[in-house]
């Protein structure tokens, strides 16, 4: 026996990698079984699945690769954090810094900014699929019901992110939107049969004000960063779950 | 169902260890994304206009261009219906639908024996998309219409005479269409109404039925110049 095998057995043998590794690589069932279920990241996988439905032209890809990017724009949105004052002195001089003056940052901003795009459009695509293979029937009914509460979700993500930037597309895009509200029957003010007025109904709540600045800034930011993605993690984690309990759909 | 079962347990015969099998395929889309990504975010630069102005209009302001398809509705419908009501009603519809189904033809893909199902949730999710399409490149300053090859520099101004149901004619028209478009099915199709169940049947029928409304209203304002189809002193459809 040479030295590395020696050491190759110490360290393997240990109880520090033993805590870390509970098990080889031995191709057996038993052991394929335990990586999915001892690995906190995978377990969210059943053990076994039906072949059928882990086909790609069956499944797509579409749900993973969304909750993929959803990974990705928390960890660049992160990064986005240190660098920018939700604040409209601020902002978009923070978004001018970014493009010129920090490391990758522009890259950062790119790979957010087109991510989330990708997002909505995968996240969608996700529900096409689930809907060409009528994977939303029993016992999967309040799954979908989930599902697409996550997808309001993301399409709100994308658009409180839209006015961060404080730039001209970022304001009339949302002055768009949020004139939409205003017109809300009985709570908006411009709206049929309104019950409220410039200074009480849900535009306001949305901007802070009777009009896009600081106020609707900070909101945006907060529901952007915290609100909305605190409800999606939960709305994930159940999403997920029932998944694993149901198993992919596929046919019988 | 049961004989499936059984079969699994004697052979594994269908079924698959998500480790590796699984696995490895959610890790080569992982780099596939990441790297196209990356790629994309080398190649184009995410867009950044002048600082935020309240006192210079952008023209068009479009929304962003997943709502595109509501905005342009707003040519036809006025915003409590394109921007609040008509984005609930297609929530709340999605929300529904897994209730509302009650063909069990699931777990794979087929056009044949879903139909209905297909046909209607198809419809919408193309209109969603072609509204989308419009929005996006079609529509030029003050919201008009622009072919892909003109310029946006020509000014355009269209003269339109729009004119409005009679009060009566409009609830008579809506009323009508929602009526007859319930009936229809009912003498078509016997039983239909046995197998959804009365409730079931009316809400189904009326959100499809709303559904082909927009169309319907499109081409009314589009080629009969028709700006509302139900005018009262309240709301206006």
């Amino acid at each position: 026996m040479n030295l590395i095998d020696i050491l190759k057995k110490k360290i393997t043998q240990s109880q520090i990698w033993r805590s870390l590794f509970r098990h080889g690589y031995a191709d057996t069932e038993r052991n394929r079984s335990l990586q999915v279920n001892s690995n906190w990241v995978l377990h969210f996988h059943p053990v076994k699945v039906k072949a059928y439905s882990a086909k790609f032209r069956y499944v797509w890809c579409m749900g993973g690769i969304t909750f993929f990017l959803f990974l990705v724009l928390t960890v660049t949105g992160i990064l986005l954090m240190f660098y920018y004052h939700p604040v409209t002195e601020y902002a978009y001089q923070d978004m001018k810094y970014l493009q010129s003056d920090i490391a990758f940052g522009n890259l950062l901003r790119n790979i957010h900014r087109w991510g989330a795009h990708l997002m909505v459009v995968t996240v969608i695509f996700h529900m096409l699929r689930v809907f060409l293979t009528g994977s939303y029937k029993p016992p999967r009914e309040f799954n979908w019901v989930i599902g697409v509460s996550l997808l309001v979700s993301t399409l709100l993500m994308s658009f409180t992110g839209y006015l961060l930037p404080w730039d001209q597309l970022a304001y009339w895009a949302i002055t768009v939107g949020t004139n939409m509200a205003k017109a809300t029957p009985f709570l908006g003010h411009e709206g049929p049969f309104p019950l409220v007025t410039k200074y009480n109904d849900v535009a306001f709540i949305l901007l802070g004000g009777t009009e896009i600045g600081g106020a609707a800034l900070l909101r945006f930011y907060v529901l952007h960063v915290v609100f909305i993605p605190a409800i999606m993690i939960i709305g994930m984690g159940v999403h997920f779950w029932r998944i694993r309990k149901d198993g992919i759909s596929g046919p019988l | 169902m049961k004989g499936n079962k059984e079969q699994d347990a004697n052979n594994n015969n269908g079924v698959r260890f998500v480790w590796p099998d699984l696995i490895y395929k959610e890790f080569v889309a992982m780099i596939v994304v990441t790297l196209v990504l990356i790629g994309v975010s080398f190649l184009w630069d995410a867009p950044l206009r002048e600082i935020a102005n309240p006192g210079k209009t952008e023209n068009p302001a479009k929304a962003p261009w997943y709502f595109l398809g509501l905005q342009e509705l707003l040519v036809y419908f006025d915003p409590w219906i394109a921007g609040v009501v008509l984005p609930s009603i297609i929530i709340v519809g999605l929300m529904v639908m897994p209730y509302l189904d009650r063909n069990p033809v699931g777990g794979q893909y087929g056009f044949s024996r879903r139909k209905f199902a297909m046909i209607n949730y198809l419809f919408g999710f193309a209109l969603w998309f072609i509204l989308i399409f419009i929005g996006t490149y079609l529509r030029g300053p003050n919201w008009q219409f622009y072919w892909l090859w003109e310029s946006w520099e020509v000014e355009k101004h269209l003269e339109e005479k729009l004119w409005s149901f009679s009060p009566f004619a409009g609830a008579a028209f809506i009323g009508a269409y929602f009526s007859i478009g319930m009936i229809i099915p009912v003498l078509i199709k016997k039983g239909i109404v046995k197998y959804h169940g009365v409730v079931r049947y009316i809400i189904v029928m009326t959100l499809m039925l709303g559904m082909y409304f927009v169309p319907i209203k499109i081409v009314l304002r589009l080629f009969f110049n028709v700006r509302y189809v139900l005018e009262t002193p309240w709301f206006n459809i």
